[in-house]
């Protein structure tokens, strides 16, 4: 019974979004405020509908309801109950109905926060949002119906993959897809603007927030994503440029720069069509990625059950709304008028190079990613592009970028004099000089590079920090507004990111040893004993656990427990790493083959600053969360509205 | 105008892409296939020690005999290479092809019992227990099959087990042909 | 495992460039499947035979082609990809600059007056 209610609630919320995508526009194209209005009450109307169709689902998962498909081909009894509840979210369908959840509670949130924008943005807005929302629910509906039914009903499911039964990967995907969908509010308000046919101060106000917080969570849900390889798939890596991975980062490198673009908007009415172009292309990267996942055209790690029929639907929905958005650009972007002149040394000639470097980024990992099928079709070769043609294209475009990343900020608008700002950034430099040297010598001299990378990674932080702090002294110490205090903890976060991932990337350093219980090993300093290997059994799964004792200078340290789990379900098992940390470097372990007569295979890897990756990532989104708590940038503040629009030149410097 | 073109070049970009991927998608393009360099190639080495005891070991020699020849990497506890037994079976007695079978990481004398439990196509056998002969066929598991022609050029590569489909359509005039 | 340390270095700097032929983008030091297994094995043999890096890529690329290397090596087919980045990079940039260039050539349009409503208005805001 509840299936079928969900299940109606979702065939509800279609005809719902259908009316919320084409009256409030008509509204809006002849004026009529009823019409418009009407945007308001269906968005909240299909974001209930949707809550409900969810809730039907995340019932039959708690109640293990093998009646359902969905939760037979996904879920078991005997499961713990965070992984039933993940279970929802843990498959094609399911994934589905989350991001229609999420693209229906955004709708309802421009709804309910949006009094202060003028009525024909508003609707448009929401329209062009519901247009989105017929896509998914079409899709869930006709293709994808996470309610279909089984008779009989099974006695038990087939349980959900292993490598997702994990606490890190039950909330990553919320966390991406809450970013993926979150740009698609930006999009909409490029499409509305394009429509208007006006991209002003106070459109890009309202846009940045929303941009802010899809941000924020698109690197909240990468970092997880990223700190859940780092310790499920076992080999101490945390960036594989795997298609998927690169699927989160394209929209993300596009997000940042949309970020930086919107500000030139706001500030100063310049690259009005390029932010356009922006906001349209990060929401396409976001679906860029769930198609090239779901499609079947690339294989990946992580790639969810793969149908071509699903990936032609996605192909056309990603053709109809990157090709409609792209084709309405075209149109109309030409008639936005650039306002503001500004020399090339100033913060707007900063930014667009801070655009360009992102979007250069982008580029890279897109050709890459895509790179293998093309050459494919075209002429029938066969290559691969793996991690180290990208940490030959990708990272070399990151250091002008990073370069430039701490002298932006130092640069007035309009015109600026370059040899000031570096001169106040000395400090800085000096610093992260002898801190390559030092790196470059204390570290063995294998890698000059990841030295030269290290400076970088101070210069971030520094840089950063000296800026803040210069202007806290000319200021009288008066904390500065939100916004500036955001970037700074963002700005300074990238550098905490970089130490991290040279930390761990190159001065990692590993021993594998095959041990039987009684050996010792020598590691780092540590005496490592290898103590027992038993057997235990877990709530769905039978596992081997090693228990390794640490020791340095007879004295004991740490007890490492890395265990091998064969999920019986599935028959598959997955890697449980030990990892010990004290923030500046991580010692990890993993449990590989072996049995009693000829010894186990033990990995130990030593990663210093290993933790600092995902820190950063952290502290990143902390710094995107802060900004976004600036009075000025506060969702349905009353600086919104028609205020706003005769104000934006007070707020010019900062 | 010149500006017109640089705001339509994104939707070109897409337009690009997007042939792309309907291509890949109708085309049935399998992104987990690796291919194979060896089509069009002289056959690489084949020295391994024959698997049925008494017999004399493999050489290339058995490539290079004017008659065309089909190889075949397998093993005892293959499931897939249990599917596309019979096939070879058939092609052995009925069409008389000349069938190398090379057991791949498997203990000759379970390799041998499966031969002896399912019935032996092969011409000749051998046995690479260490996997050698298969890392330099390029192999990545098994089953893995080769047509090799009379004058020892690999012509087909089949990765997984061969089908029905793939004798009618592609080993029978194979073996026809180079005849 | 190789004796000597240096070598067993340069197998596994080898091995990370090397795609495990049945994994999903990983390296065969990474991938405990069978092949990679033959294939870590074999990368020693040929180092400790005297082969120089380049002989064992060879090696490789001899048997599974160039989807063996994880870095694509840089020939006719691929310098889109090696240089498609790169050129957007030098392509965008270069027309801004132009743009730059060419907008500083243009003088400044001069100053409209301003019009009687603004003269009151800023009047009013400069009255004390």
């Amino acid at each position: 019974m509840i299936p079928e209610l969900g299940h109606f609630a979702l065939i509800l919320a279609l005809a719902v979004a259908l009316v919320q995508g084409t009256l409030p526009l008509l509204g809006a194209a002849r004026g009529d405020i009823r019409l418009m209005d009407l945007g308001r009450t269906a968005a909240l109307t299909q974001a209930l509908l949707v809550i409900v169709a969810f809730g039907a689902l995340t019932q039959a998962y708690v109640t293990s309801d093998f009646s359902v498909a969905n939760v037979v081909a996904n879920s078991h009894s005997a499961k713990p109950m965070l992984y039933k509840i993940s279970g929802v979210w843990g498959n094609h369908e399911g994934s589905m109905l989350l991001w229609a959840l999420i693209l229906a509670l955004f709708g309802a949130a421009v709804a309910l926060f949006g009094a202060g924008l003028p009525d024909t943005l508003r609707s448009r807005v929401l329209a062009i949002q519901a247009l989105i929302g017929v896509g998914f629910l079409a899709f869930l509906l006709f293709t994808s119906n996470p309610f279909e039914r089984v008779a009989p009903a099974p006695l038990d499911g087939n349980g959900l993959n292993p490598l997702l039964q994990d606490p890190g990967l039950a909330f990553h995907p919320p966390l991406l897809y809450l970013g993926y969908v979150g740009f698609s509010v930006t999009y909409a308000f490029a499409i509305a603007a394009l429509l208007e046919g006006r991209v002003d101060a106070a459109w890009a106000r309202w846009v940045r927030p929303w941009t802010l917080a899809a941000w924020c969570f698109l690197t909240l849900g990468i970092g997880l994503g990223s700190w859940w390889a780092y310790y499920i798939l076992g080999w101490g890596g945390f960036w594989f440029w795997d298609p998927v991975e690169n699927a989160s980062l394209m929209p993300w490198l596009a997000g940042t720069a949309l970020l930086h673009s919107a500000i030139v908007v706001e500030k100063r009415d310049a690259l009005k069509s390029w932010t356009v172009l922006l906001a349209i292309l990060a929401f396409s990267l976001s679906l860029l990625g769930t198609f090239l996942v779901r499609s079947g055209v690339l294989t990946s790690v992580h790639a969810f059950a793969q149908d071509p029929a699903r990936g032609m639907f996605i192909l056309g929905f990603l053709l109809f709304v990157t090709g409609g958005g792209l084709a309405l650009y075209a149109w109309r972007a030409p008639q936005l008028q650039g306002g503001g002149l500004f020399q090339p040394i100033s913060r707007e000639g900063a930014l667009i190079l801070n655009n360009l470097l992102l979007c250069t980024l982008a580029a890279t990992v897109l050709l890459g990613t895509l790179y293998p099928l093309f050459l494919d079709l075209l002429t029938g070769n066969k290559v691969s592009v793996g991690p180290p043609f990208f940490n030959a294209t990708f990272v070399p475009i990151c250091a002008p970028l990073f370069a430039a990343l701490c002298v932006g900020p130092y640069l007035g608008w309009k015109r600026a004099e370059l040899w000031p700002a570096l001169l106040r950034l000395r400090v800085a430099f000096i610093a992260a000089v002898i801190a390559a040297i030092v790196a470059a010598t204390a570290i063995d001299g294998r890698a000059t590079l990841a030295a030269l990378a290290f400076g970088f990674g101070v210069w971030l932080i520094l840089g950063s920090l000296s800026e803040f702090g210069q202007r806290l002294v000319r200021t009288g110490f008066r904390l500065p507004p939100r916004a500036s205090l955001g970037m700074t903890i963002a700005h300074a976060a990238m550098g905490v990111v970089v130490l991290g991932a040279v930390g761990t990337g190159a001065w990692n350093s590993e021993l594998m040893q095959t041990m039987k219980p009684g050996d010792r090993a020598s590691f780092h300093g540590f005496d490592v004993k290898l103590e027992r290997v038993e057997s235990l059994n877990g709530p769905n799964y039978v596992a081997e656990r090693a228990t390794l004792l640490l020791s340095a200078g007879g004295k004991s340290y740490t007890v490492l427990q890395p265990e091998r789990r064969l999920f019986t379900v599935q028959r598959r098992q997955v890697a449980e790493t030990a990892i010990h940390t004290n923030l500046l470097r991580d010692l990890y372990a993993t449990l590989g083959e072996g049995d009693a007569g000829n010894g186990w295979v033990i990995r130990l890897y030593y990663n210093p600053l290993a933790p600092w990756i995902w820190l950063g990532a952290a502290l990143a989104a902390l710094g995107g969360f802060v900004s976004l708590s600036d009075r000025r940038l506060r969702i349905g503040a009353p600086q919104g509205g028609k205020r706003a629009r005769t104000r934006p030149a007070v707020q010019a410097a900062e | 105008m010149n500006r017109r073109l640089l705001f339509i070049l994104p939707l070109l970009t897409l337009a690009l892409m997007a042939g792309f991927f309907a291509w890949s998608l109708l085309a049935g393009r399998d992104p987990a296939s690796i291919g194979s360099v060896l089509v069009g190639r002289p056959a690489p080495r084949l020295e391994v020690k024959a698997l049925r005891e008494g017999e004399p070991p493999l050489t290339d020699a058995l490539l290079k005999t004017g008659k065309p020849a089909i190889v075949n990497f397998f093993a005892s506890w293959c499931t897939p290479c249990l599917a596309e037994h019979p096939l070879f079976t058939r092609l052995a007695q009925r069409e008389g092809a000349v069938i190398i079978g090379v057991a791949w990481k498997n203990k000759p004398a379970e390799a041998n019992a499966w031969l002896k439990r399912l019935g032996d196509p092969y011409k000749f056998a051998g046995a690479d227990v260490e996997g050698r002969t298969g890392l330099d066929w390029g192999l990545s598991g098994v089953p893995e099959t080769y047509l090799v022609d009379g004058q020892g050029i690999v012509r087909r590569h089949f990765r997984g087990p061969i089908t029905e489909r793939d004798v009618n359509e592609t080993i029978l005039p194979f073996l026809k042909g180079a005849k | 495992m190789l004796q000597d340390p240096a070598l067993e270095l340069r197998a596994r700097d080898i091995g990370r460039a090397l795609r495990c032929v049945v994994c999903q983008n990983q390296s065969i030091d990474d991938s405990n499947a069978e092949v990679a297994r033959d294939m870590r094995r074999a990368v020693r043999e040929r180092l400790s035979a005297g082969d120089d890096d380049r002989a064992v890529f060879a090696y490789m690329v001899a048997r599974y082609g160039d989807y063996v290397l994880l870095k694509p090596p840089f020939k006719a087919g691929t310098w889109v990809l090696w240089l498609g980045g790169p050129l957007v990079l030098l392509i965008a940039g270069a027309a801004l600059l132009i743009a730059a260039r060419r907008r500083r050539q243009v003088p400044l349009a001069p100053l409209q007056p301003l019009s009687e409503e603004e003269q009151r208005r800023l009047d009013a805001l400069l009255k004390p």
